[in-house]
Formats: structure tokens, sequence, C-alpha cells
């Protein structure tokens, strides 16, 4: 089966430090491939290479057969890729439901017809379904920024679903998130996974997370894939334990 | 010829004023995050509080320089910090462009309720001789105002590149929370830029009022050309200040004689405009990359 | 409690629309100016309230409308036509003046606007052809619409009134619509907008155009109103009061600009008890008044609220 992304040879470099270093990899339709690796190991940076918020130095990313190195953020989003921040990013002056509708709205028509269209630009819909299957329907109606931390980031992944995208990527998804939410947070993806058809590639540091919900994971290490294969076998290798304990 | 270097010199001289006003402007945007709008009335200031000390207490140039400066440290140095800036900084940077507006507004028009709106001309520190080289009429206050701030800017580098005080400033223009674990009393440092920044307003005044005169609204185009001067030279280097400074006075002077007095004021703006299409980190400026 | 404030706000306008009928003409000269004003505050809250840029360019936009309107209106042109004009003009100078919001930002932006505000008012000033130079151009028509004249300041105010329920109406509209809703994530977080596929350069471009023809259609209104124009009102203070009209009365909010615009216009008038000294009683104010209320005089309820609390 063809790869839905597929990452080849992947370079950035900060001045001397080579924060990336080469790294390629591709994502089955329907995967959850996880990415883990020590704080440092060039992770974030590589998703940013990727989806054109840094311009990565050599390198190419295919999406969907496509070749899309170069394109930008925007027009990433616009072929169907969505993400999710390190750090908390929701708009903070805008109501729960309000963050859910922007995230989706420029997907429909042109700027023209949205100037025109109803406020809710037809996305209402979506928004209310969204709500309900991250359960945040109490806070719907509050200013984003006024929510939990805990809150903030729930609202921050559903956005990246809003446009029903092919494949989202997830900058550690459950740092700062109640322990008792984690599980709950887990299901979601799975049913986003099964249900929606979303392949998802996942930064955590949680190894229990990454363990019971990637079908692949990859390690990164200064800056170069060090390993990858399935969770179990990560487990084992005596590699990623080295990378981790810096042995 | 002689007359295309006679209008480098003279433009030099105002562009080291600029220079020293922009100075002022890049170490308090450093320090603090302070845009401060109210920088061409710093300057102003000391000019009046200068003829004030000289005409109505009777004391010489060099002493109402000497409190003009003193009044200049707590007033626009201490008092500005502590009543303004501090109380709005955690706003973000829009209030507190508001608040040294309305401050530039009311020095302004208290100077004019104090000293009306008439035009007073100022006494020079240096003598209104004409040295004649090569056939190249030079005046010494020119060259004595360019001499002036260049050593100021020169001294003010090597305080901050060399002294433990200046260093430790750095570190608190360059990364706040680093500074206050690594023990640097960052409110005192940040203080110190206030101070300096009153100081080279005050030199500033010392060296422009005898061109300019002194008039309540002299701050108004001097604030905009220390701004631009700041831009254009590169915000995060001293000496950037100083080259946009120069190059801003230079130009203006050349373009004001052979192009167009008309468009004279535009020349900054021009310059600044080339600037931050083709550097927007400024000429000798470092990049900052933005944040994800 | 929706109804009420649609009741309230009718009968504000409906008493805004009657209350200047006994004014002298002075009264009705500044109340006219308040009202004009206010017009080029809601665009240019538009690009700072609601789209987080930053301009000081607003003042050359109440300039370049206002021009349009002198040499438009005195070569015969109906106001029918010179509003739109106006408006389409600032527009497209305000599309340009985005161009430099795309590369810099915070401060840098500040003096970008501030700087193309100078070189209008150079152009002002030098183009004498065109725009008198530092003479002016005198003798400015007021308006006449389909027949009927607004020629006393009366009919004046009530046509510059309309005006404003329009343009305010259209801006009321332009928020509702998704538009609103892109150009709150662009002022939020332009990072995570793109993320999430909206376009940062067409709305910042569109933040700058709209309220920039805002700026437009109130300088077509301004040069009838003062039947006068010359360089010295667009000049980078004006653009700064107007900063601080948006700022002071609340930027992002909706009626900011209306509260805004009594202070920069009517407050000063008020202080004229104080004769020499007006407006530097005015410039202490405003610093207080922002290192009391940095969020603008209608932040004042959510302050005693919060203070309560």
């Amino acid at each position: 089966m063809r790869a839905l992304l597929e990452v080849r040879d992947i370079r950035k470099a900060y001045g001397a430090i080579r924060a990336v270093d080469g790294v390629s990899f591709s994502v089955a339709p329907g995967e959850i491939l996880g990415v883990i690796g020590p704080n440092g190991s060039g992770k974030t940076t590589m998703f940013n290479a990727i989806l054109g918020q840094v311009k990565p130095d050599a390198g190419e990313v295919m999406f969907e057969g496509r070749d899309v190195s170069g394109i930008g953020a925007l027009a990433l989003a616009r072929r169907g890729i969505g993400r999710t921040f390190q750090s908390l990013q929701v708009f903070g002056g805008l109501s729960v439901r309000d963050n859910l509708i922007v995230a989706g709205q420029e997907f429909v028509g042109s700027a023209g017809s949205r100037l025109f269209a109803r406020p809710d630009a037809g996305m209402g819909q979506r928004a209310d379904e969204i709500i309900e299957l991250f359960r945040i329907g109490h806070v719907a109606h509050l200013a984003a920024g006024s929510l939990s931390y805990g809150q903030q980031k729930l609202v921050d992944i559903a956005m990246a679903f809003m446009a029903r995208p092919r494949l989202v990527l997830l900058d550690e998804p459950c740092a700062g998130v109640n322990p008792a939410l984690i599980d709950e947070l887990m299901d979601l993806l799975r049913r986003l996974n099964r249900e929606q058809g979303a392949s998802f590639v996942v930064i955590e540091h949680n190894m229990d997370f990454v363990m019971r919900l990637c079908s692949r994971v990859i390690c990164l290490a200064m800056g170069t894939m060090l390993a990858q294969g399935l969770p179990e076998e990560m487990q084992g290798n005596r590699a990623v334990l080295e990378a981790y304990l810096g042995v | 010829m002689t007359d295309f270097l006679q209008l480098v010199i003279a433009g030099m001289a105002t562009g080291g004023c600029y220079a020293l006003a922009a100075l002022g402007f890049t170490l308090l945007w450093q320090a603090s995050g302070t845009v401060n709008f109210a920088l061409g009335e710093m300057v102003m200031l000391p000019a009046f509080l200068m003829l004030f000390f000289i005409n109505v207490v009777g004391l010489a140039l060099p002493l109402a320089f000497v409190a003009a400066v003193g009044v200049a440290l707590v007033v626009m140095g201490w008092g500005f910090k502590v009543a303004i800036v501090d109380p709005l900084i955690r706003h973000g940077v829009i209030p507190l462009v508001i608040a040294t507006l309305g401050l530039s507004i009311a020095m302004k028009q208290t100077v004019k309720g104090v000293a009306t709106a008439q035009v007073r001309t100022f006494p020079s520190i240096f003598s209104d001789t004409l040295l004649n080289v090569g056939g190249v009429h030079v005046s010494v206050g020119d060259i004595g105002t360019v001499v002036v701030a260049c050593a100021l800017v020169a001294g003010l580098q090597a305080f901050l590149g060399r002294t433990l005080t200046g260093r430790a400033m750095q570190a608190v223009a360059q990364n706040r929370d680093a500074a206050v674990v690594l023990g640097i009393n960052v409110e005192r440092m940040v203080l110190y830029a206030f101070l300096i920044n009153a100081l080279l307003a005050a030199v500033a005044a010392l060296l422009i009022t005898p061109v300019y005169l002194a008039k309540f609204d002299m701050g108004d185009t001097l604030g905009l050309k220390a701004f631009y001067a700041a831009i254009i030279g590169g915000f995060n280097n001293s000496r950037g200040a100083l080259l946009g400074g120069l190059l801003v006075g230079v130009m203006e002077n050349l373009v004001g004689a052979y192009v167009s007095s008309g468009y004279k004021e535009g020349v900054a703006l021009a310059l600044f405009m080339v600037v931050i299409v083709f550097r927007p980190q400024g000429l000798l400026g470092t990049v900052v990359e933005r944040k994800v | 409690m929706k109804y009420l404030r649609w009741v309230a706000l009718l009968a504000v306008s409906v008493a805004l629309y009657f209350a200047p009928g006994q004014m002298k003409s002075y009264g009705l000269y500044i109340t006219t100016l308040w009202v004009v004003y206010w017009i080029a505050g809601v665009g240019l809250n538009l690009t700072v309230g609601y789209a987080g840029q930053i301009s000081l360019g607003q003042g050359a936009f109440l300039g370049i409308g206002a021009y349009t309107a002198a040499v438009l209106s005195k070569a015969g042109v109906s106001y029918l036509a010179i509003f739109p004009t106006a408006a389409l003009v600032c527009f497209a100078i305000g599309l340009l003046l985005g161009f430099p919001a795309l590369r810099v930002q915070h401060h840098y932006l500040a003096f970008a606007t501030l700087g193309f505000n100078m070189l209008v008012f150079l152009f002002l000033r030098n183009e004498e052809w065109l725009t008198g130079g530092t003479f002016g151009l005198n003798n400015i028509p007021r308006p006449v619409i389909f027949d009927v004249r607004f020629t006393r300041p009366l009919d004046f105010y009530h046509l510059s009134f309309v005006v404003l329920v329009v343009m305010g109406g259209v801006m009321a509209w332009l928020l509702r619509s998704p538009w609103g809703r892109a150009f709150a994530a662009l002022r939020d977080n332009p990072i995570r907008a793109e993320s999430v596929g909206i376009n940062t350069t067409f709305y910042t471009l569109m933040a700058f155009a709209i309220g920039a023809a805002y700026g437009g259609v109130a300088g077509a209104l301004f040069a009838p109103l003062v039947q006068f124009v010359e360089p010295a009102p667009f000049s980078v203070a004006n653009s700064l009061s107007m900063l601080l009209m948006v700022i002071a009365g609340g930027s992002g909010r909706f009626f900011g600009p209306a509260v805004g615009a009594v202070i920069v216009v009517l407050l000063p008038e008020w202080l004229r008890v104080a004769q020499d000294w007006y407006l530097a009683i005015f410039g202490v104010l405003i610093v207080l008044m922002m290192v009391w209320l940095p969020g603008g005089l209608l932040s004042l309820p959510d302050r005693l609220r919060g203070r309560r609390a």
C-alpha cells in the first residue's frame, strides 16, 4: 500500500547544532506512529520542519504520493494535515466553540463566500459533534483562555480534528494532562483513528501511552533515527534504553 | 566637492545627536521592552532645564548641564520607570505606547505653558570658529559634536562589554529569566538602562540645541529620526545606533541639498523602508528567529 | 436580555440623532467631528483591536479620504460617488500598507506605518499641483445627494450620523461573519492560525485594507465638514491620536472607538477652561488613565467586577 506520509532524509541545523540530521520514515494509512526520544533529540524540530513552521535545510516530504516539501504550514493544513503544538496554542479570546469553528471554517468555500456565509460558517454541527466527542460541552461557551491547562489541551487537540484531516501530528498530547484523563484521551484518539480514518504521528514521553496506543514506534536521538519497530520491540532495545539513560 | 564635504560633516554632527537618542531608545527596549514615544521630549526637557539653570538661576553652562543631568536622572530615569513603565509593562507593548504618547503631550505642553512657544537660542559648548581644512570650511562645533557622540558610544560599548555591571545588563537584555537564575538584580539593571537613557538624552540636548534652537516641539522630528536610526542600524546593537544616526544625518543633508528639500524629512523613512524590506534586523543587527 | 440591548441601542441612536438639534454651530461642529473620528476609529479598531496589528497610519487615510473628497467635489463629482471612491482608494493603499506587516511586527510595524503616514504628509505638503501644498484646498462644497442639500450644520450632522450607522452596521456584520473569527484567530495566535488553514497573509492584508477604507470614508466627511483641507490635520500626531482613541476607549470592544473619540475630540474641548494648560492636563490624564486602566475605559465594568469578586 502507498504510504500516506513519507519523509526522506530531512535535515535542520541551527548554526553548528544539527537538530535533525537526516531522518527518514513513512506513515501508512490508518497507522498510529509514535515518536520517542530523550529531550533535545530533535522530535519537535522534526515536526516543525515537516510542517513548514521552520524551513528544513534538506529533505523531501511526500503526502499522499505528492511532493509537499516547502509548501508551507498553511498549504499543508489545506491538504489535510492537522497538528497540535507542544506548548498550548488555543485562541484565548474566542469561546471554545468558536475555536473549533475557526479551525474548520477555512476549509469550505472561498474567502468571498465565507464573508456572506452564516456566522457559524456551516461548521456549527461539526463543532458540536467534536465537542460531544471530547466531552467539553460544559465549557463550550467559555473563552478558551480562561480554561484550565488540561481543558485547553483538549480544545487544542480537538481543533486539529475539525477539518477531518487524514493525518494529525500530535506533539506531547499527554503533557500536563491529569493522569486520570489520559486513558480517556487514548480512547478518544483510537475512536478518531477508527471512525474517521485519521492517521497519527504522536510525540510523547509517556511510554505507557505510546506502547498502548501506537502501532509502530521510531526513536530519535541527537537528530538521527536510532531505532524503529513495534512497540514491544522498542521496550527491549538496548540502544533506546541507552539513549534515554544517557549511558 | 567642498560643498559636499561640508554637508557630510554637518550631517554627521546632526546624525551623532540622533544616534545618542537612538541608543537610549534601544537600551530601554532591550532592558524592558519599552517603546518610548516620549523620546524626543526627553531631549527637549533637558534643553529647557539647562536654559532655566542658566537664565533664571544664573549658573554657567557646564554647571547648568550637571544640574540638568541630575534632574533628568531623577525624573526621566527613575521617575519614568517607577511611575509609568513598571505598572504598565506586563500589559504588553501597546498600553505603554499610548502612555508614553500621553507623556510626550504632557511634557511638551507643560514646557509650552511655562516657557511659552517662543524659539530660544542656546549656548554652544564649542567655539563658533570655522576651520579651513584644504578649502573646506568646517565648524568646530560640528567636529566637536561628532567626537563627543562617538566617544560616548564607544564608552558605552566598553561599559556594556567590559564591566561586570555592563555584562549583567546585557544578560538581562538577552534573557531575563536566565539572568534571574544567575542571581543578577534584574530590576537594578533595568533601572541603569533608564538612567543611561536619561543621561544620553541630556547630552544630545546639549549638543543639538545650539543648532536646532530650543522650542517646546523640537522633540517631534528628533524623536522620529532617532527611532528610524535605531532600526536602520540594528535594534540590538549599540554601534548600529551610531551607524544609523550618522547615515540618516548625512543622507538628509545630501538629499536636501542635491535632490529635493521638500522630501528631506522623508530620507530617514526611505532608508528605513529599504532596511526593513531587505534586512529587517538592521544593518548591524543579528537575526532573532520567530518562536514557534 | 438580548432584546433589551437592541432597545437600548435604538434609543441611544435616536437620542444621538436628535440631541444636537439645539446646539450652537461650534457645538454642532465638534459633535460632527466626534462622529467622523468615531467612523475612522471603527476601522482602526478592526486593524488593531480585532486583528491584533499595530497601525500608526490611520491619520493618513483620513487625509487621503479628505483630499479625494476635496478634489473630486470641487470637480463637481457627486458625493454618491465620492464616498465609495474614497473608501476604494484607501482600501487599495491600505492593502499596500499591510505588506510590511507580513514581514515585521510590534514596534517595527508601528514605525513602518508611522513612516507611511509621514510620506503621505510630505506628499500632501509638496505636491501643490494636486493638493494645493501648505495652503491646502478651500471652498469645499457640502454634499448634495438626490437633490437633498446637506449644507446646514445640522443636516450635515445627520448625514454623518447616518453614514456612521451604516458603517457601524457593516462592521458589526463583518465581525459576526466567519471573517470576524478569523481576525480574532490571527490576533490571538498567528502560527496556530496557519496550522488550522487560516490564510494569515490574506487576513492581515484585509485587516489593514478594510480599516483604511473606514479612514477614507471618515475623511470624505471630514473635508466637507471643515470645508477646507490642509496637510496639518493628517500628520503623524493625528495618527497617534487615532491609536490613542482606540486603545483608551477599549481596543477590540465594539463601542470602544465611540468612547475613545470622546476622549480625543471632546475632552480637550471640555478642558479648554484650563486655557494654555489644557493639552498638558490632557497628556497627564492619558498617562494616568493608561496606568489605571490599561484595557481602556470600557474595561472599567470588568475591572470593578473583578475587584468585588
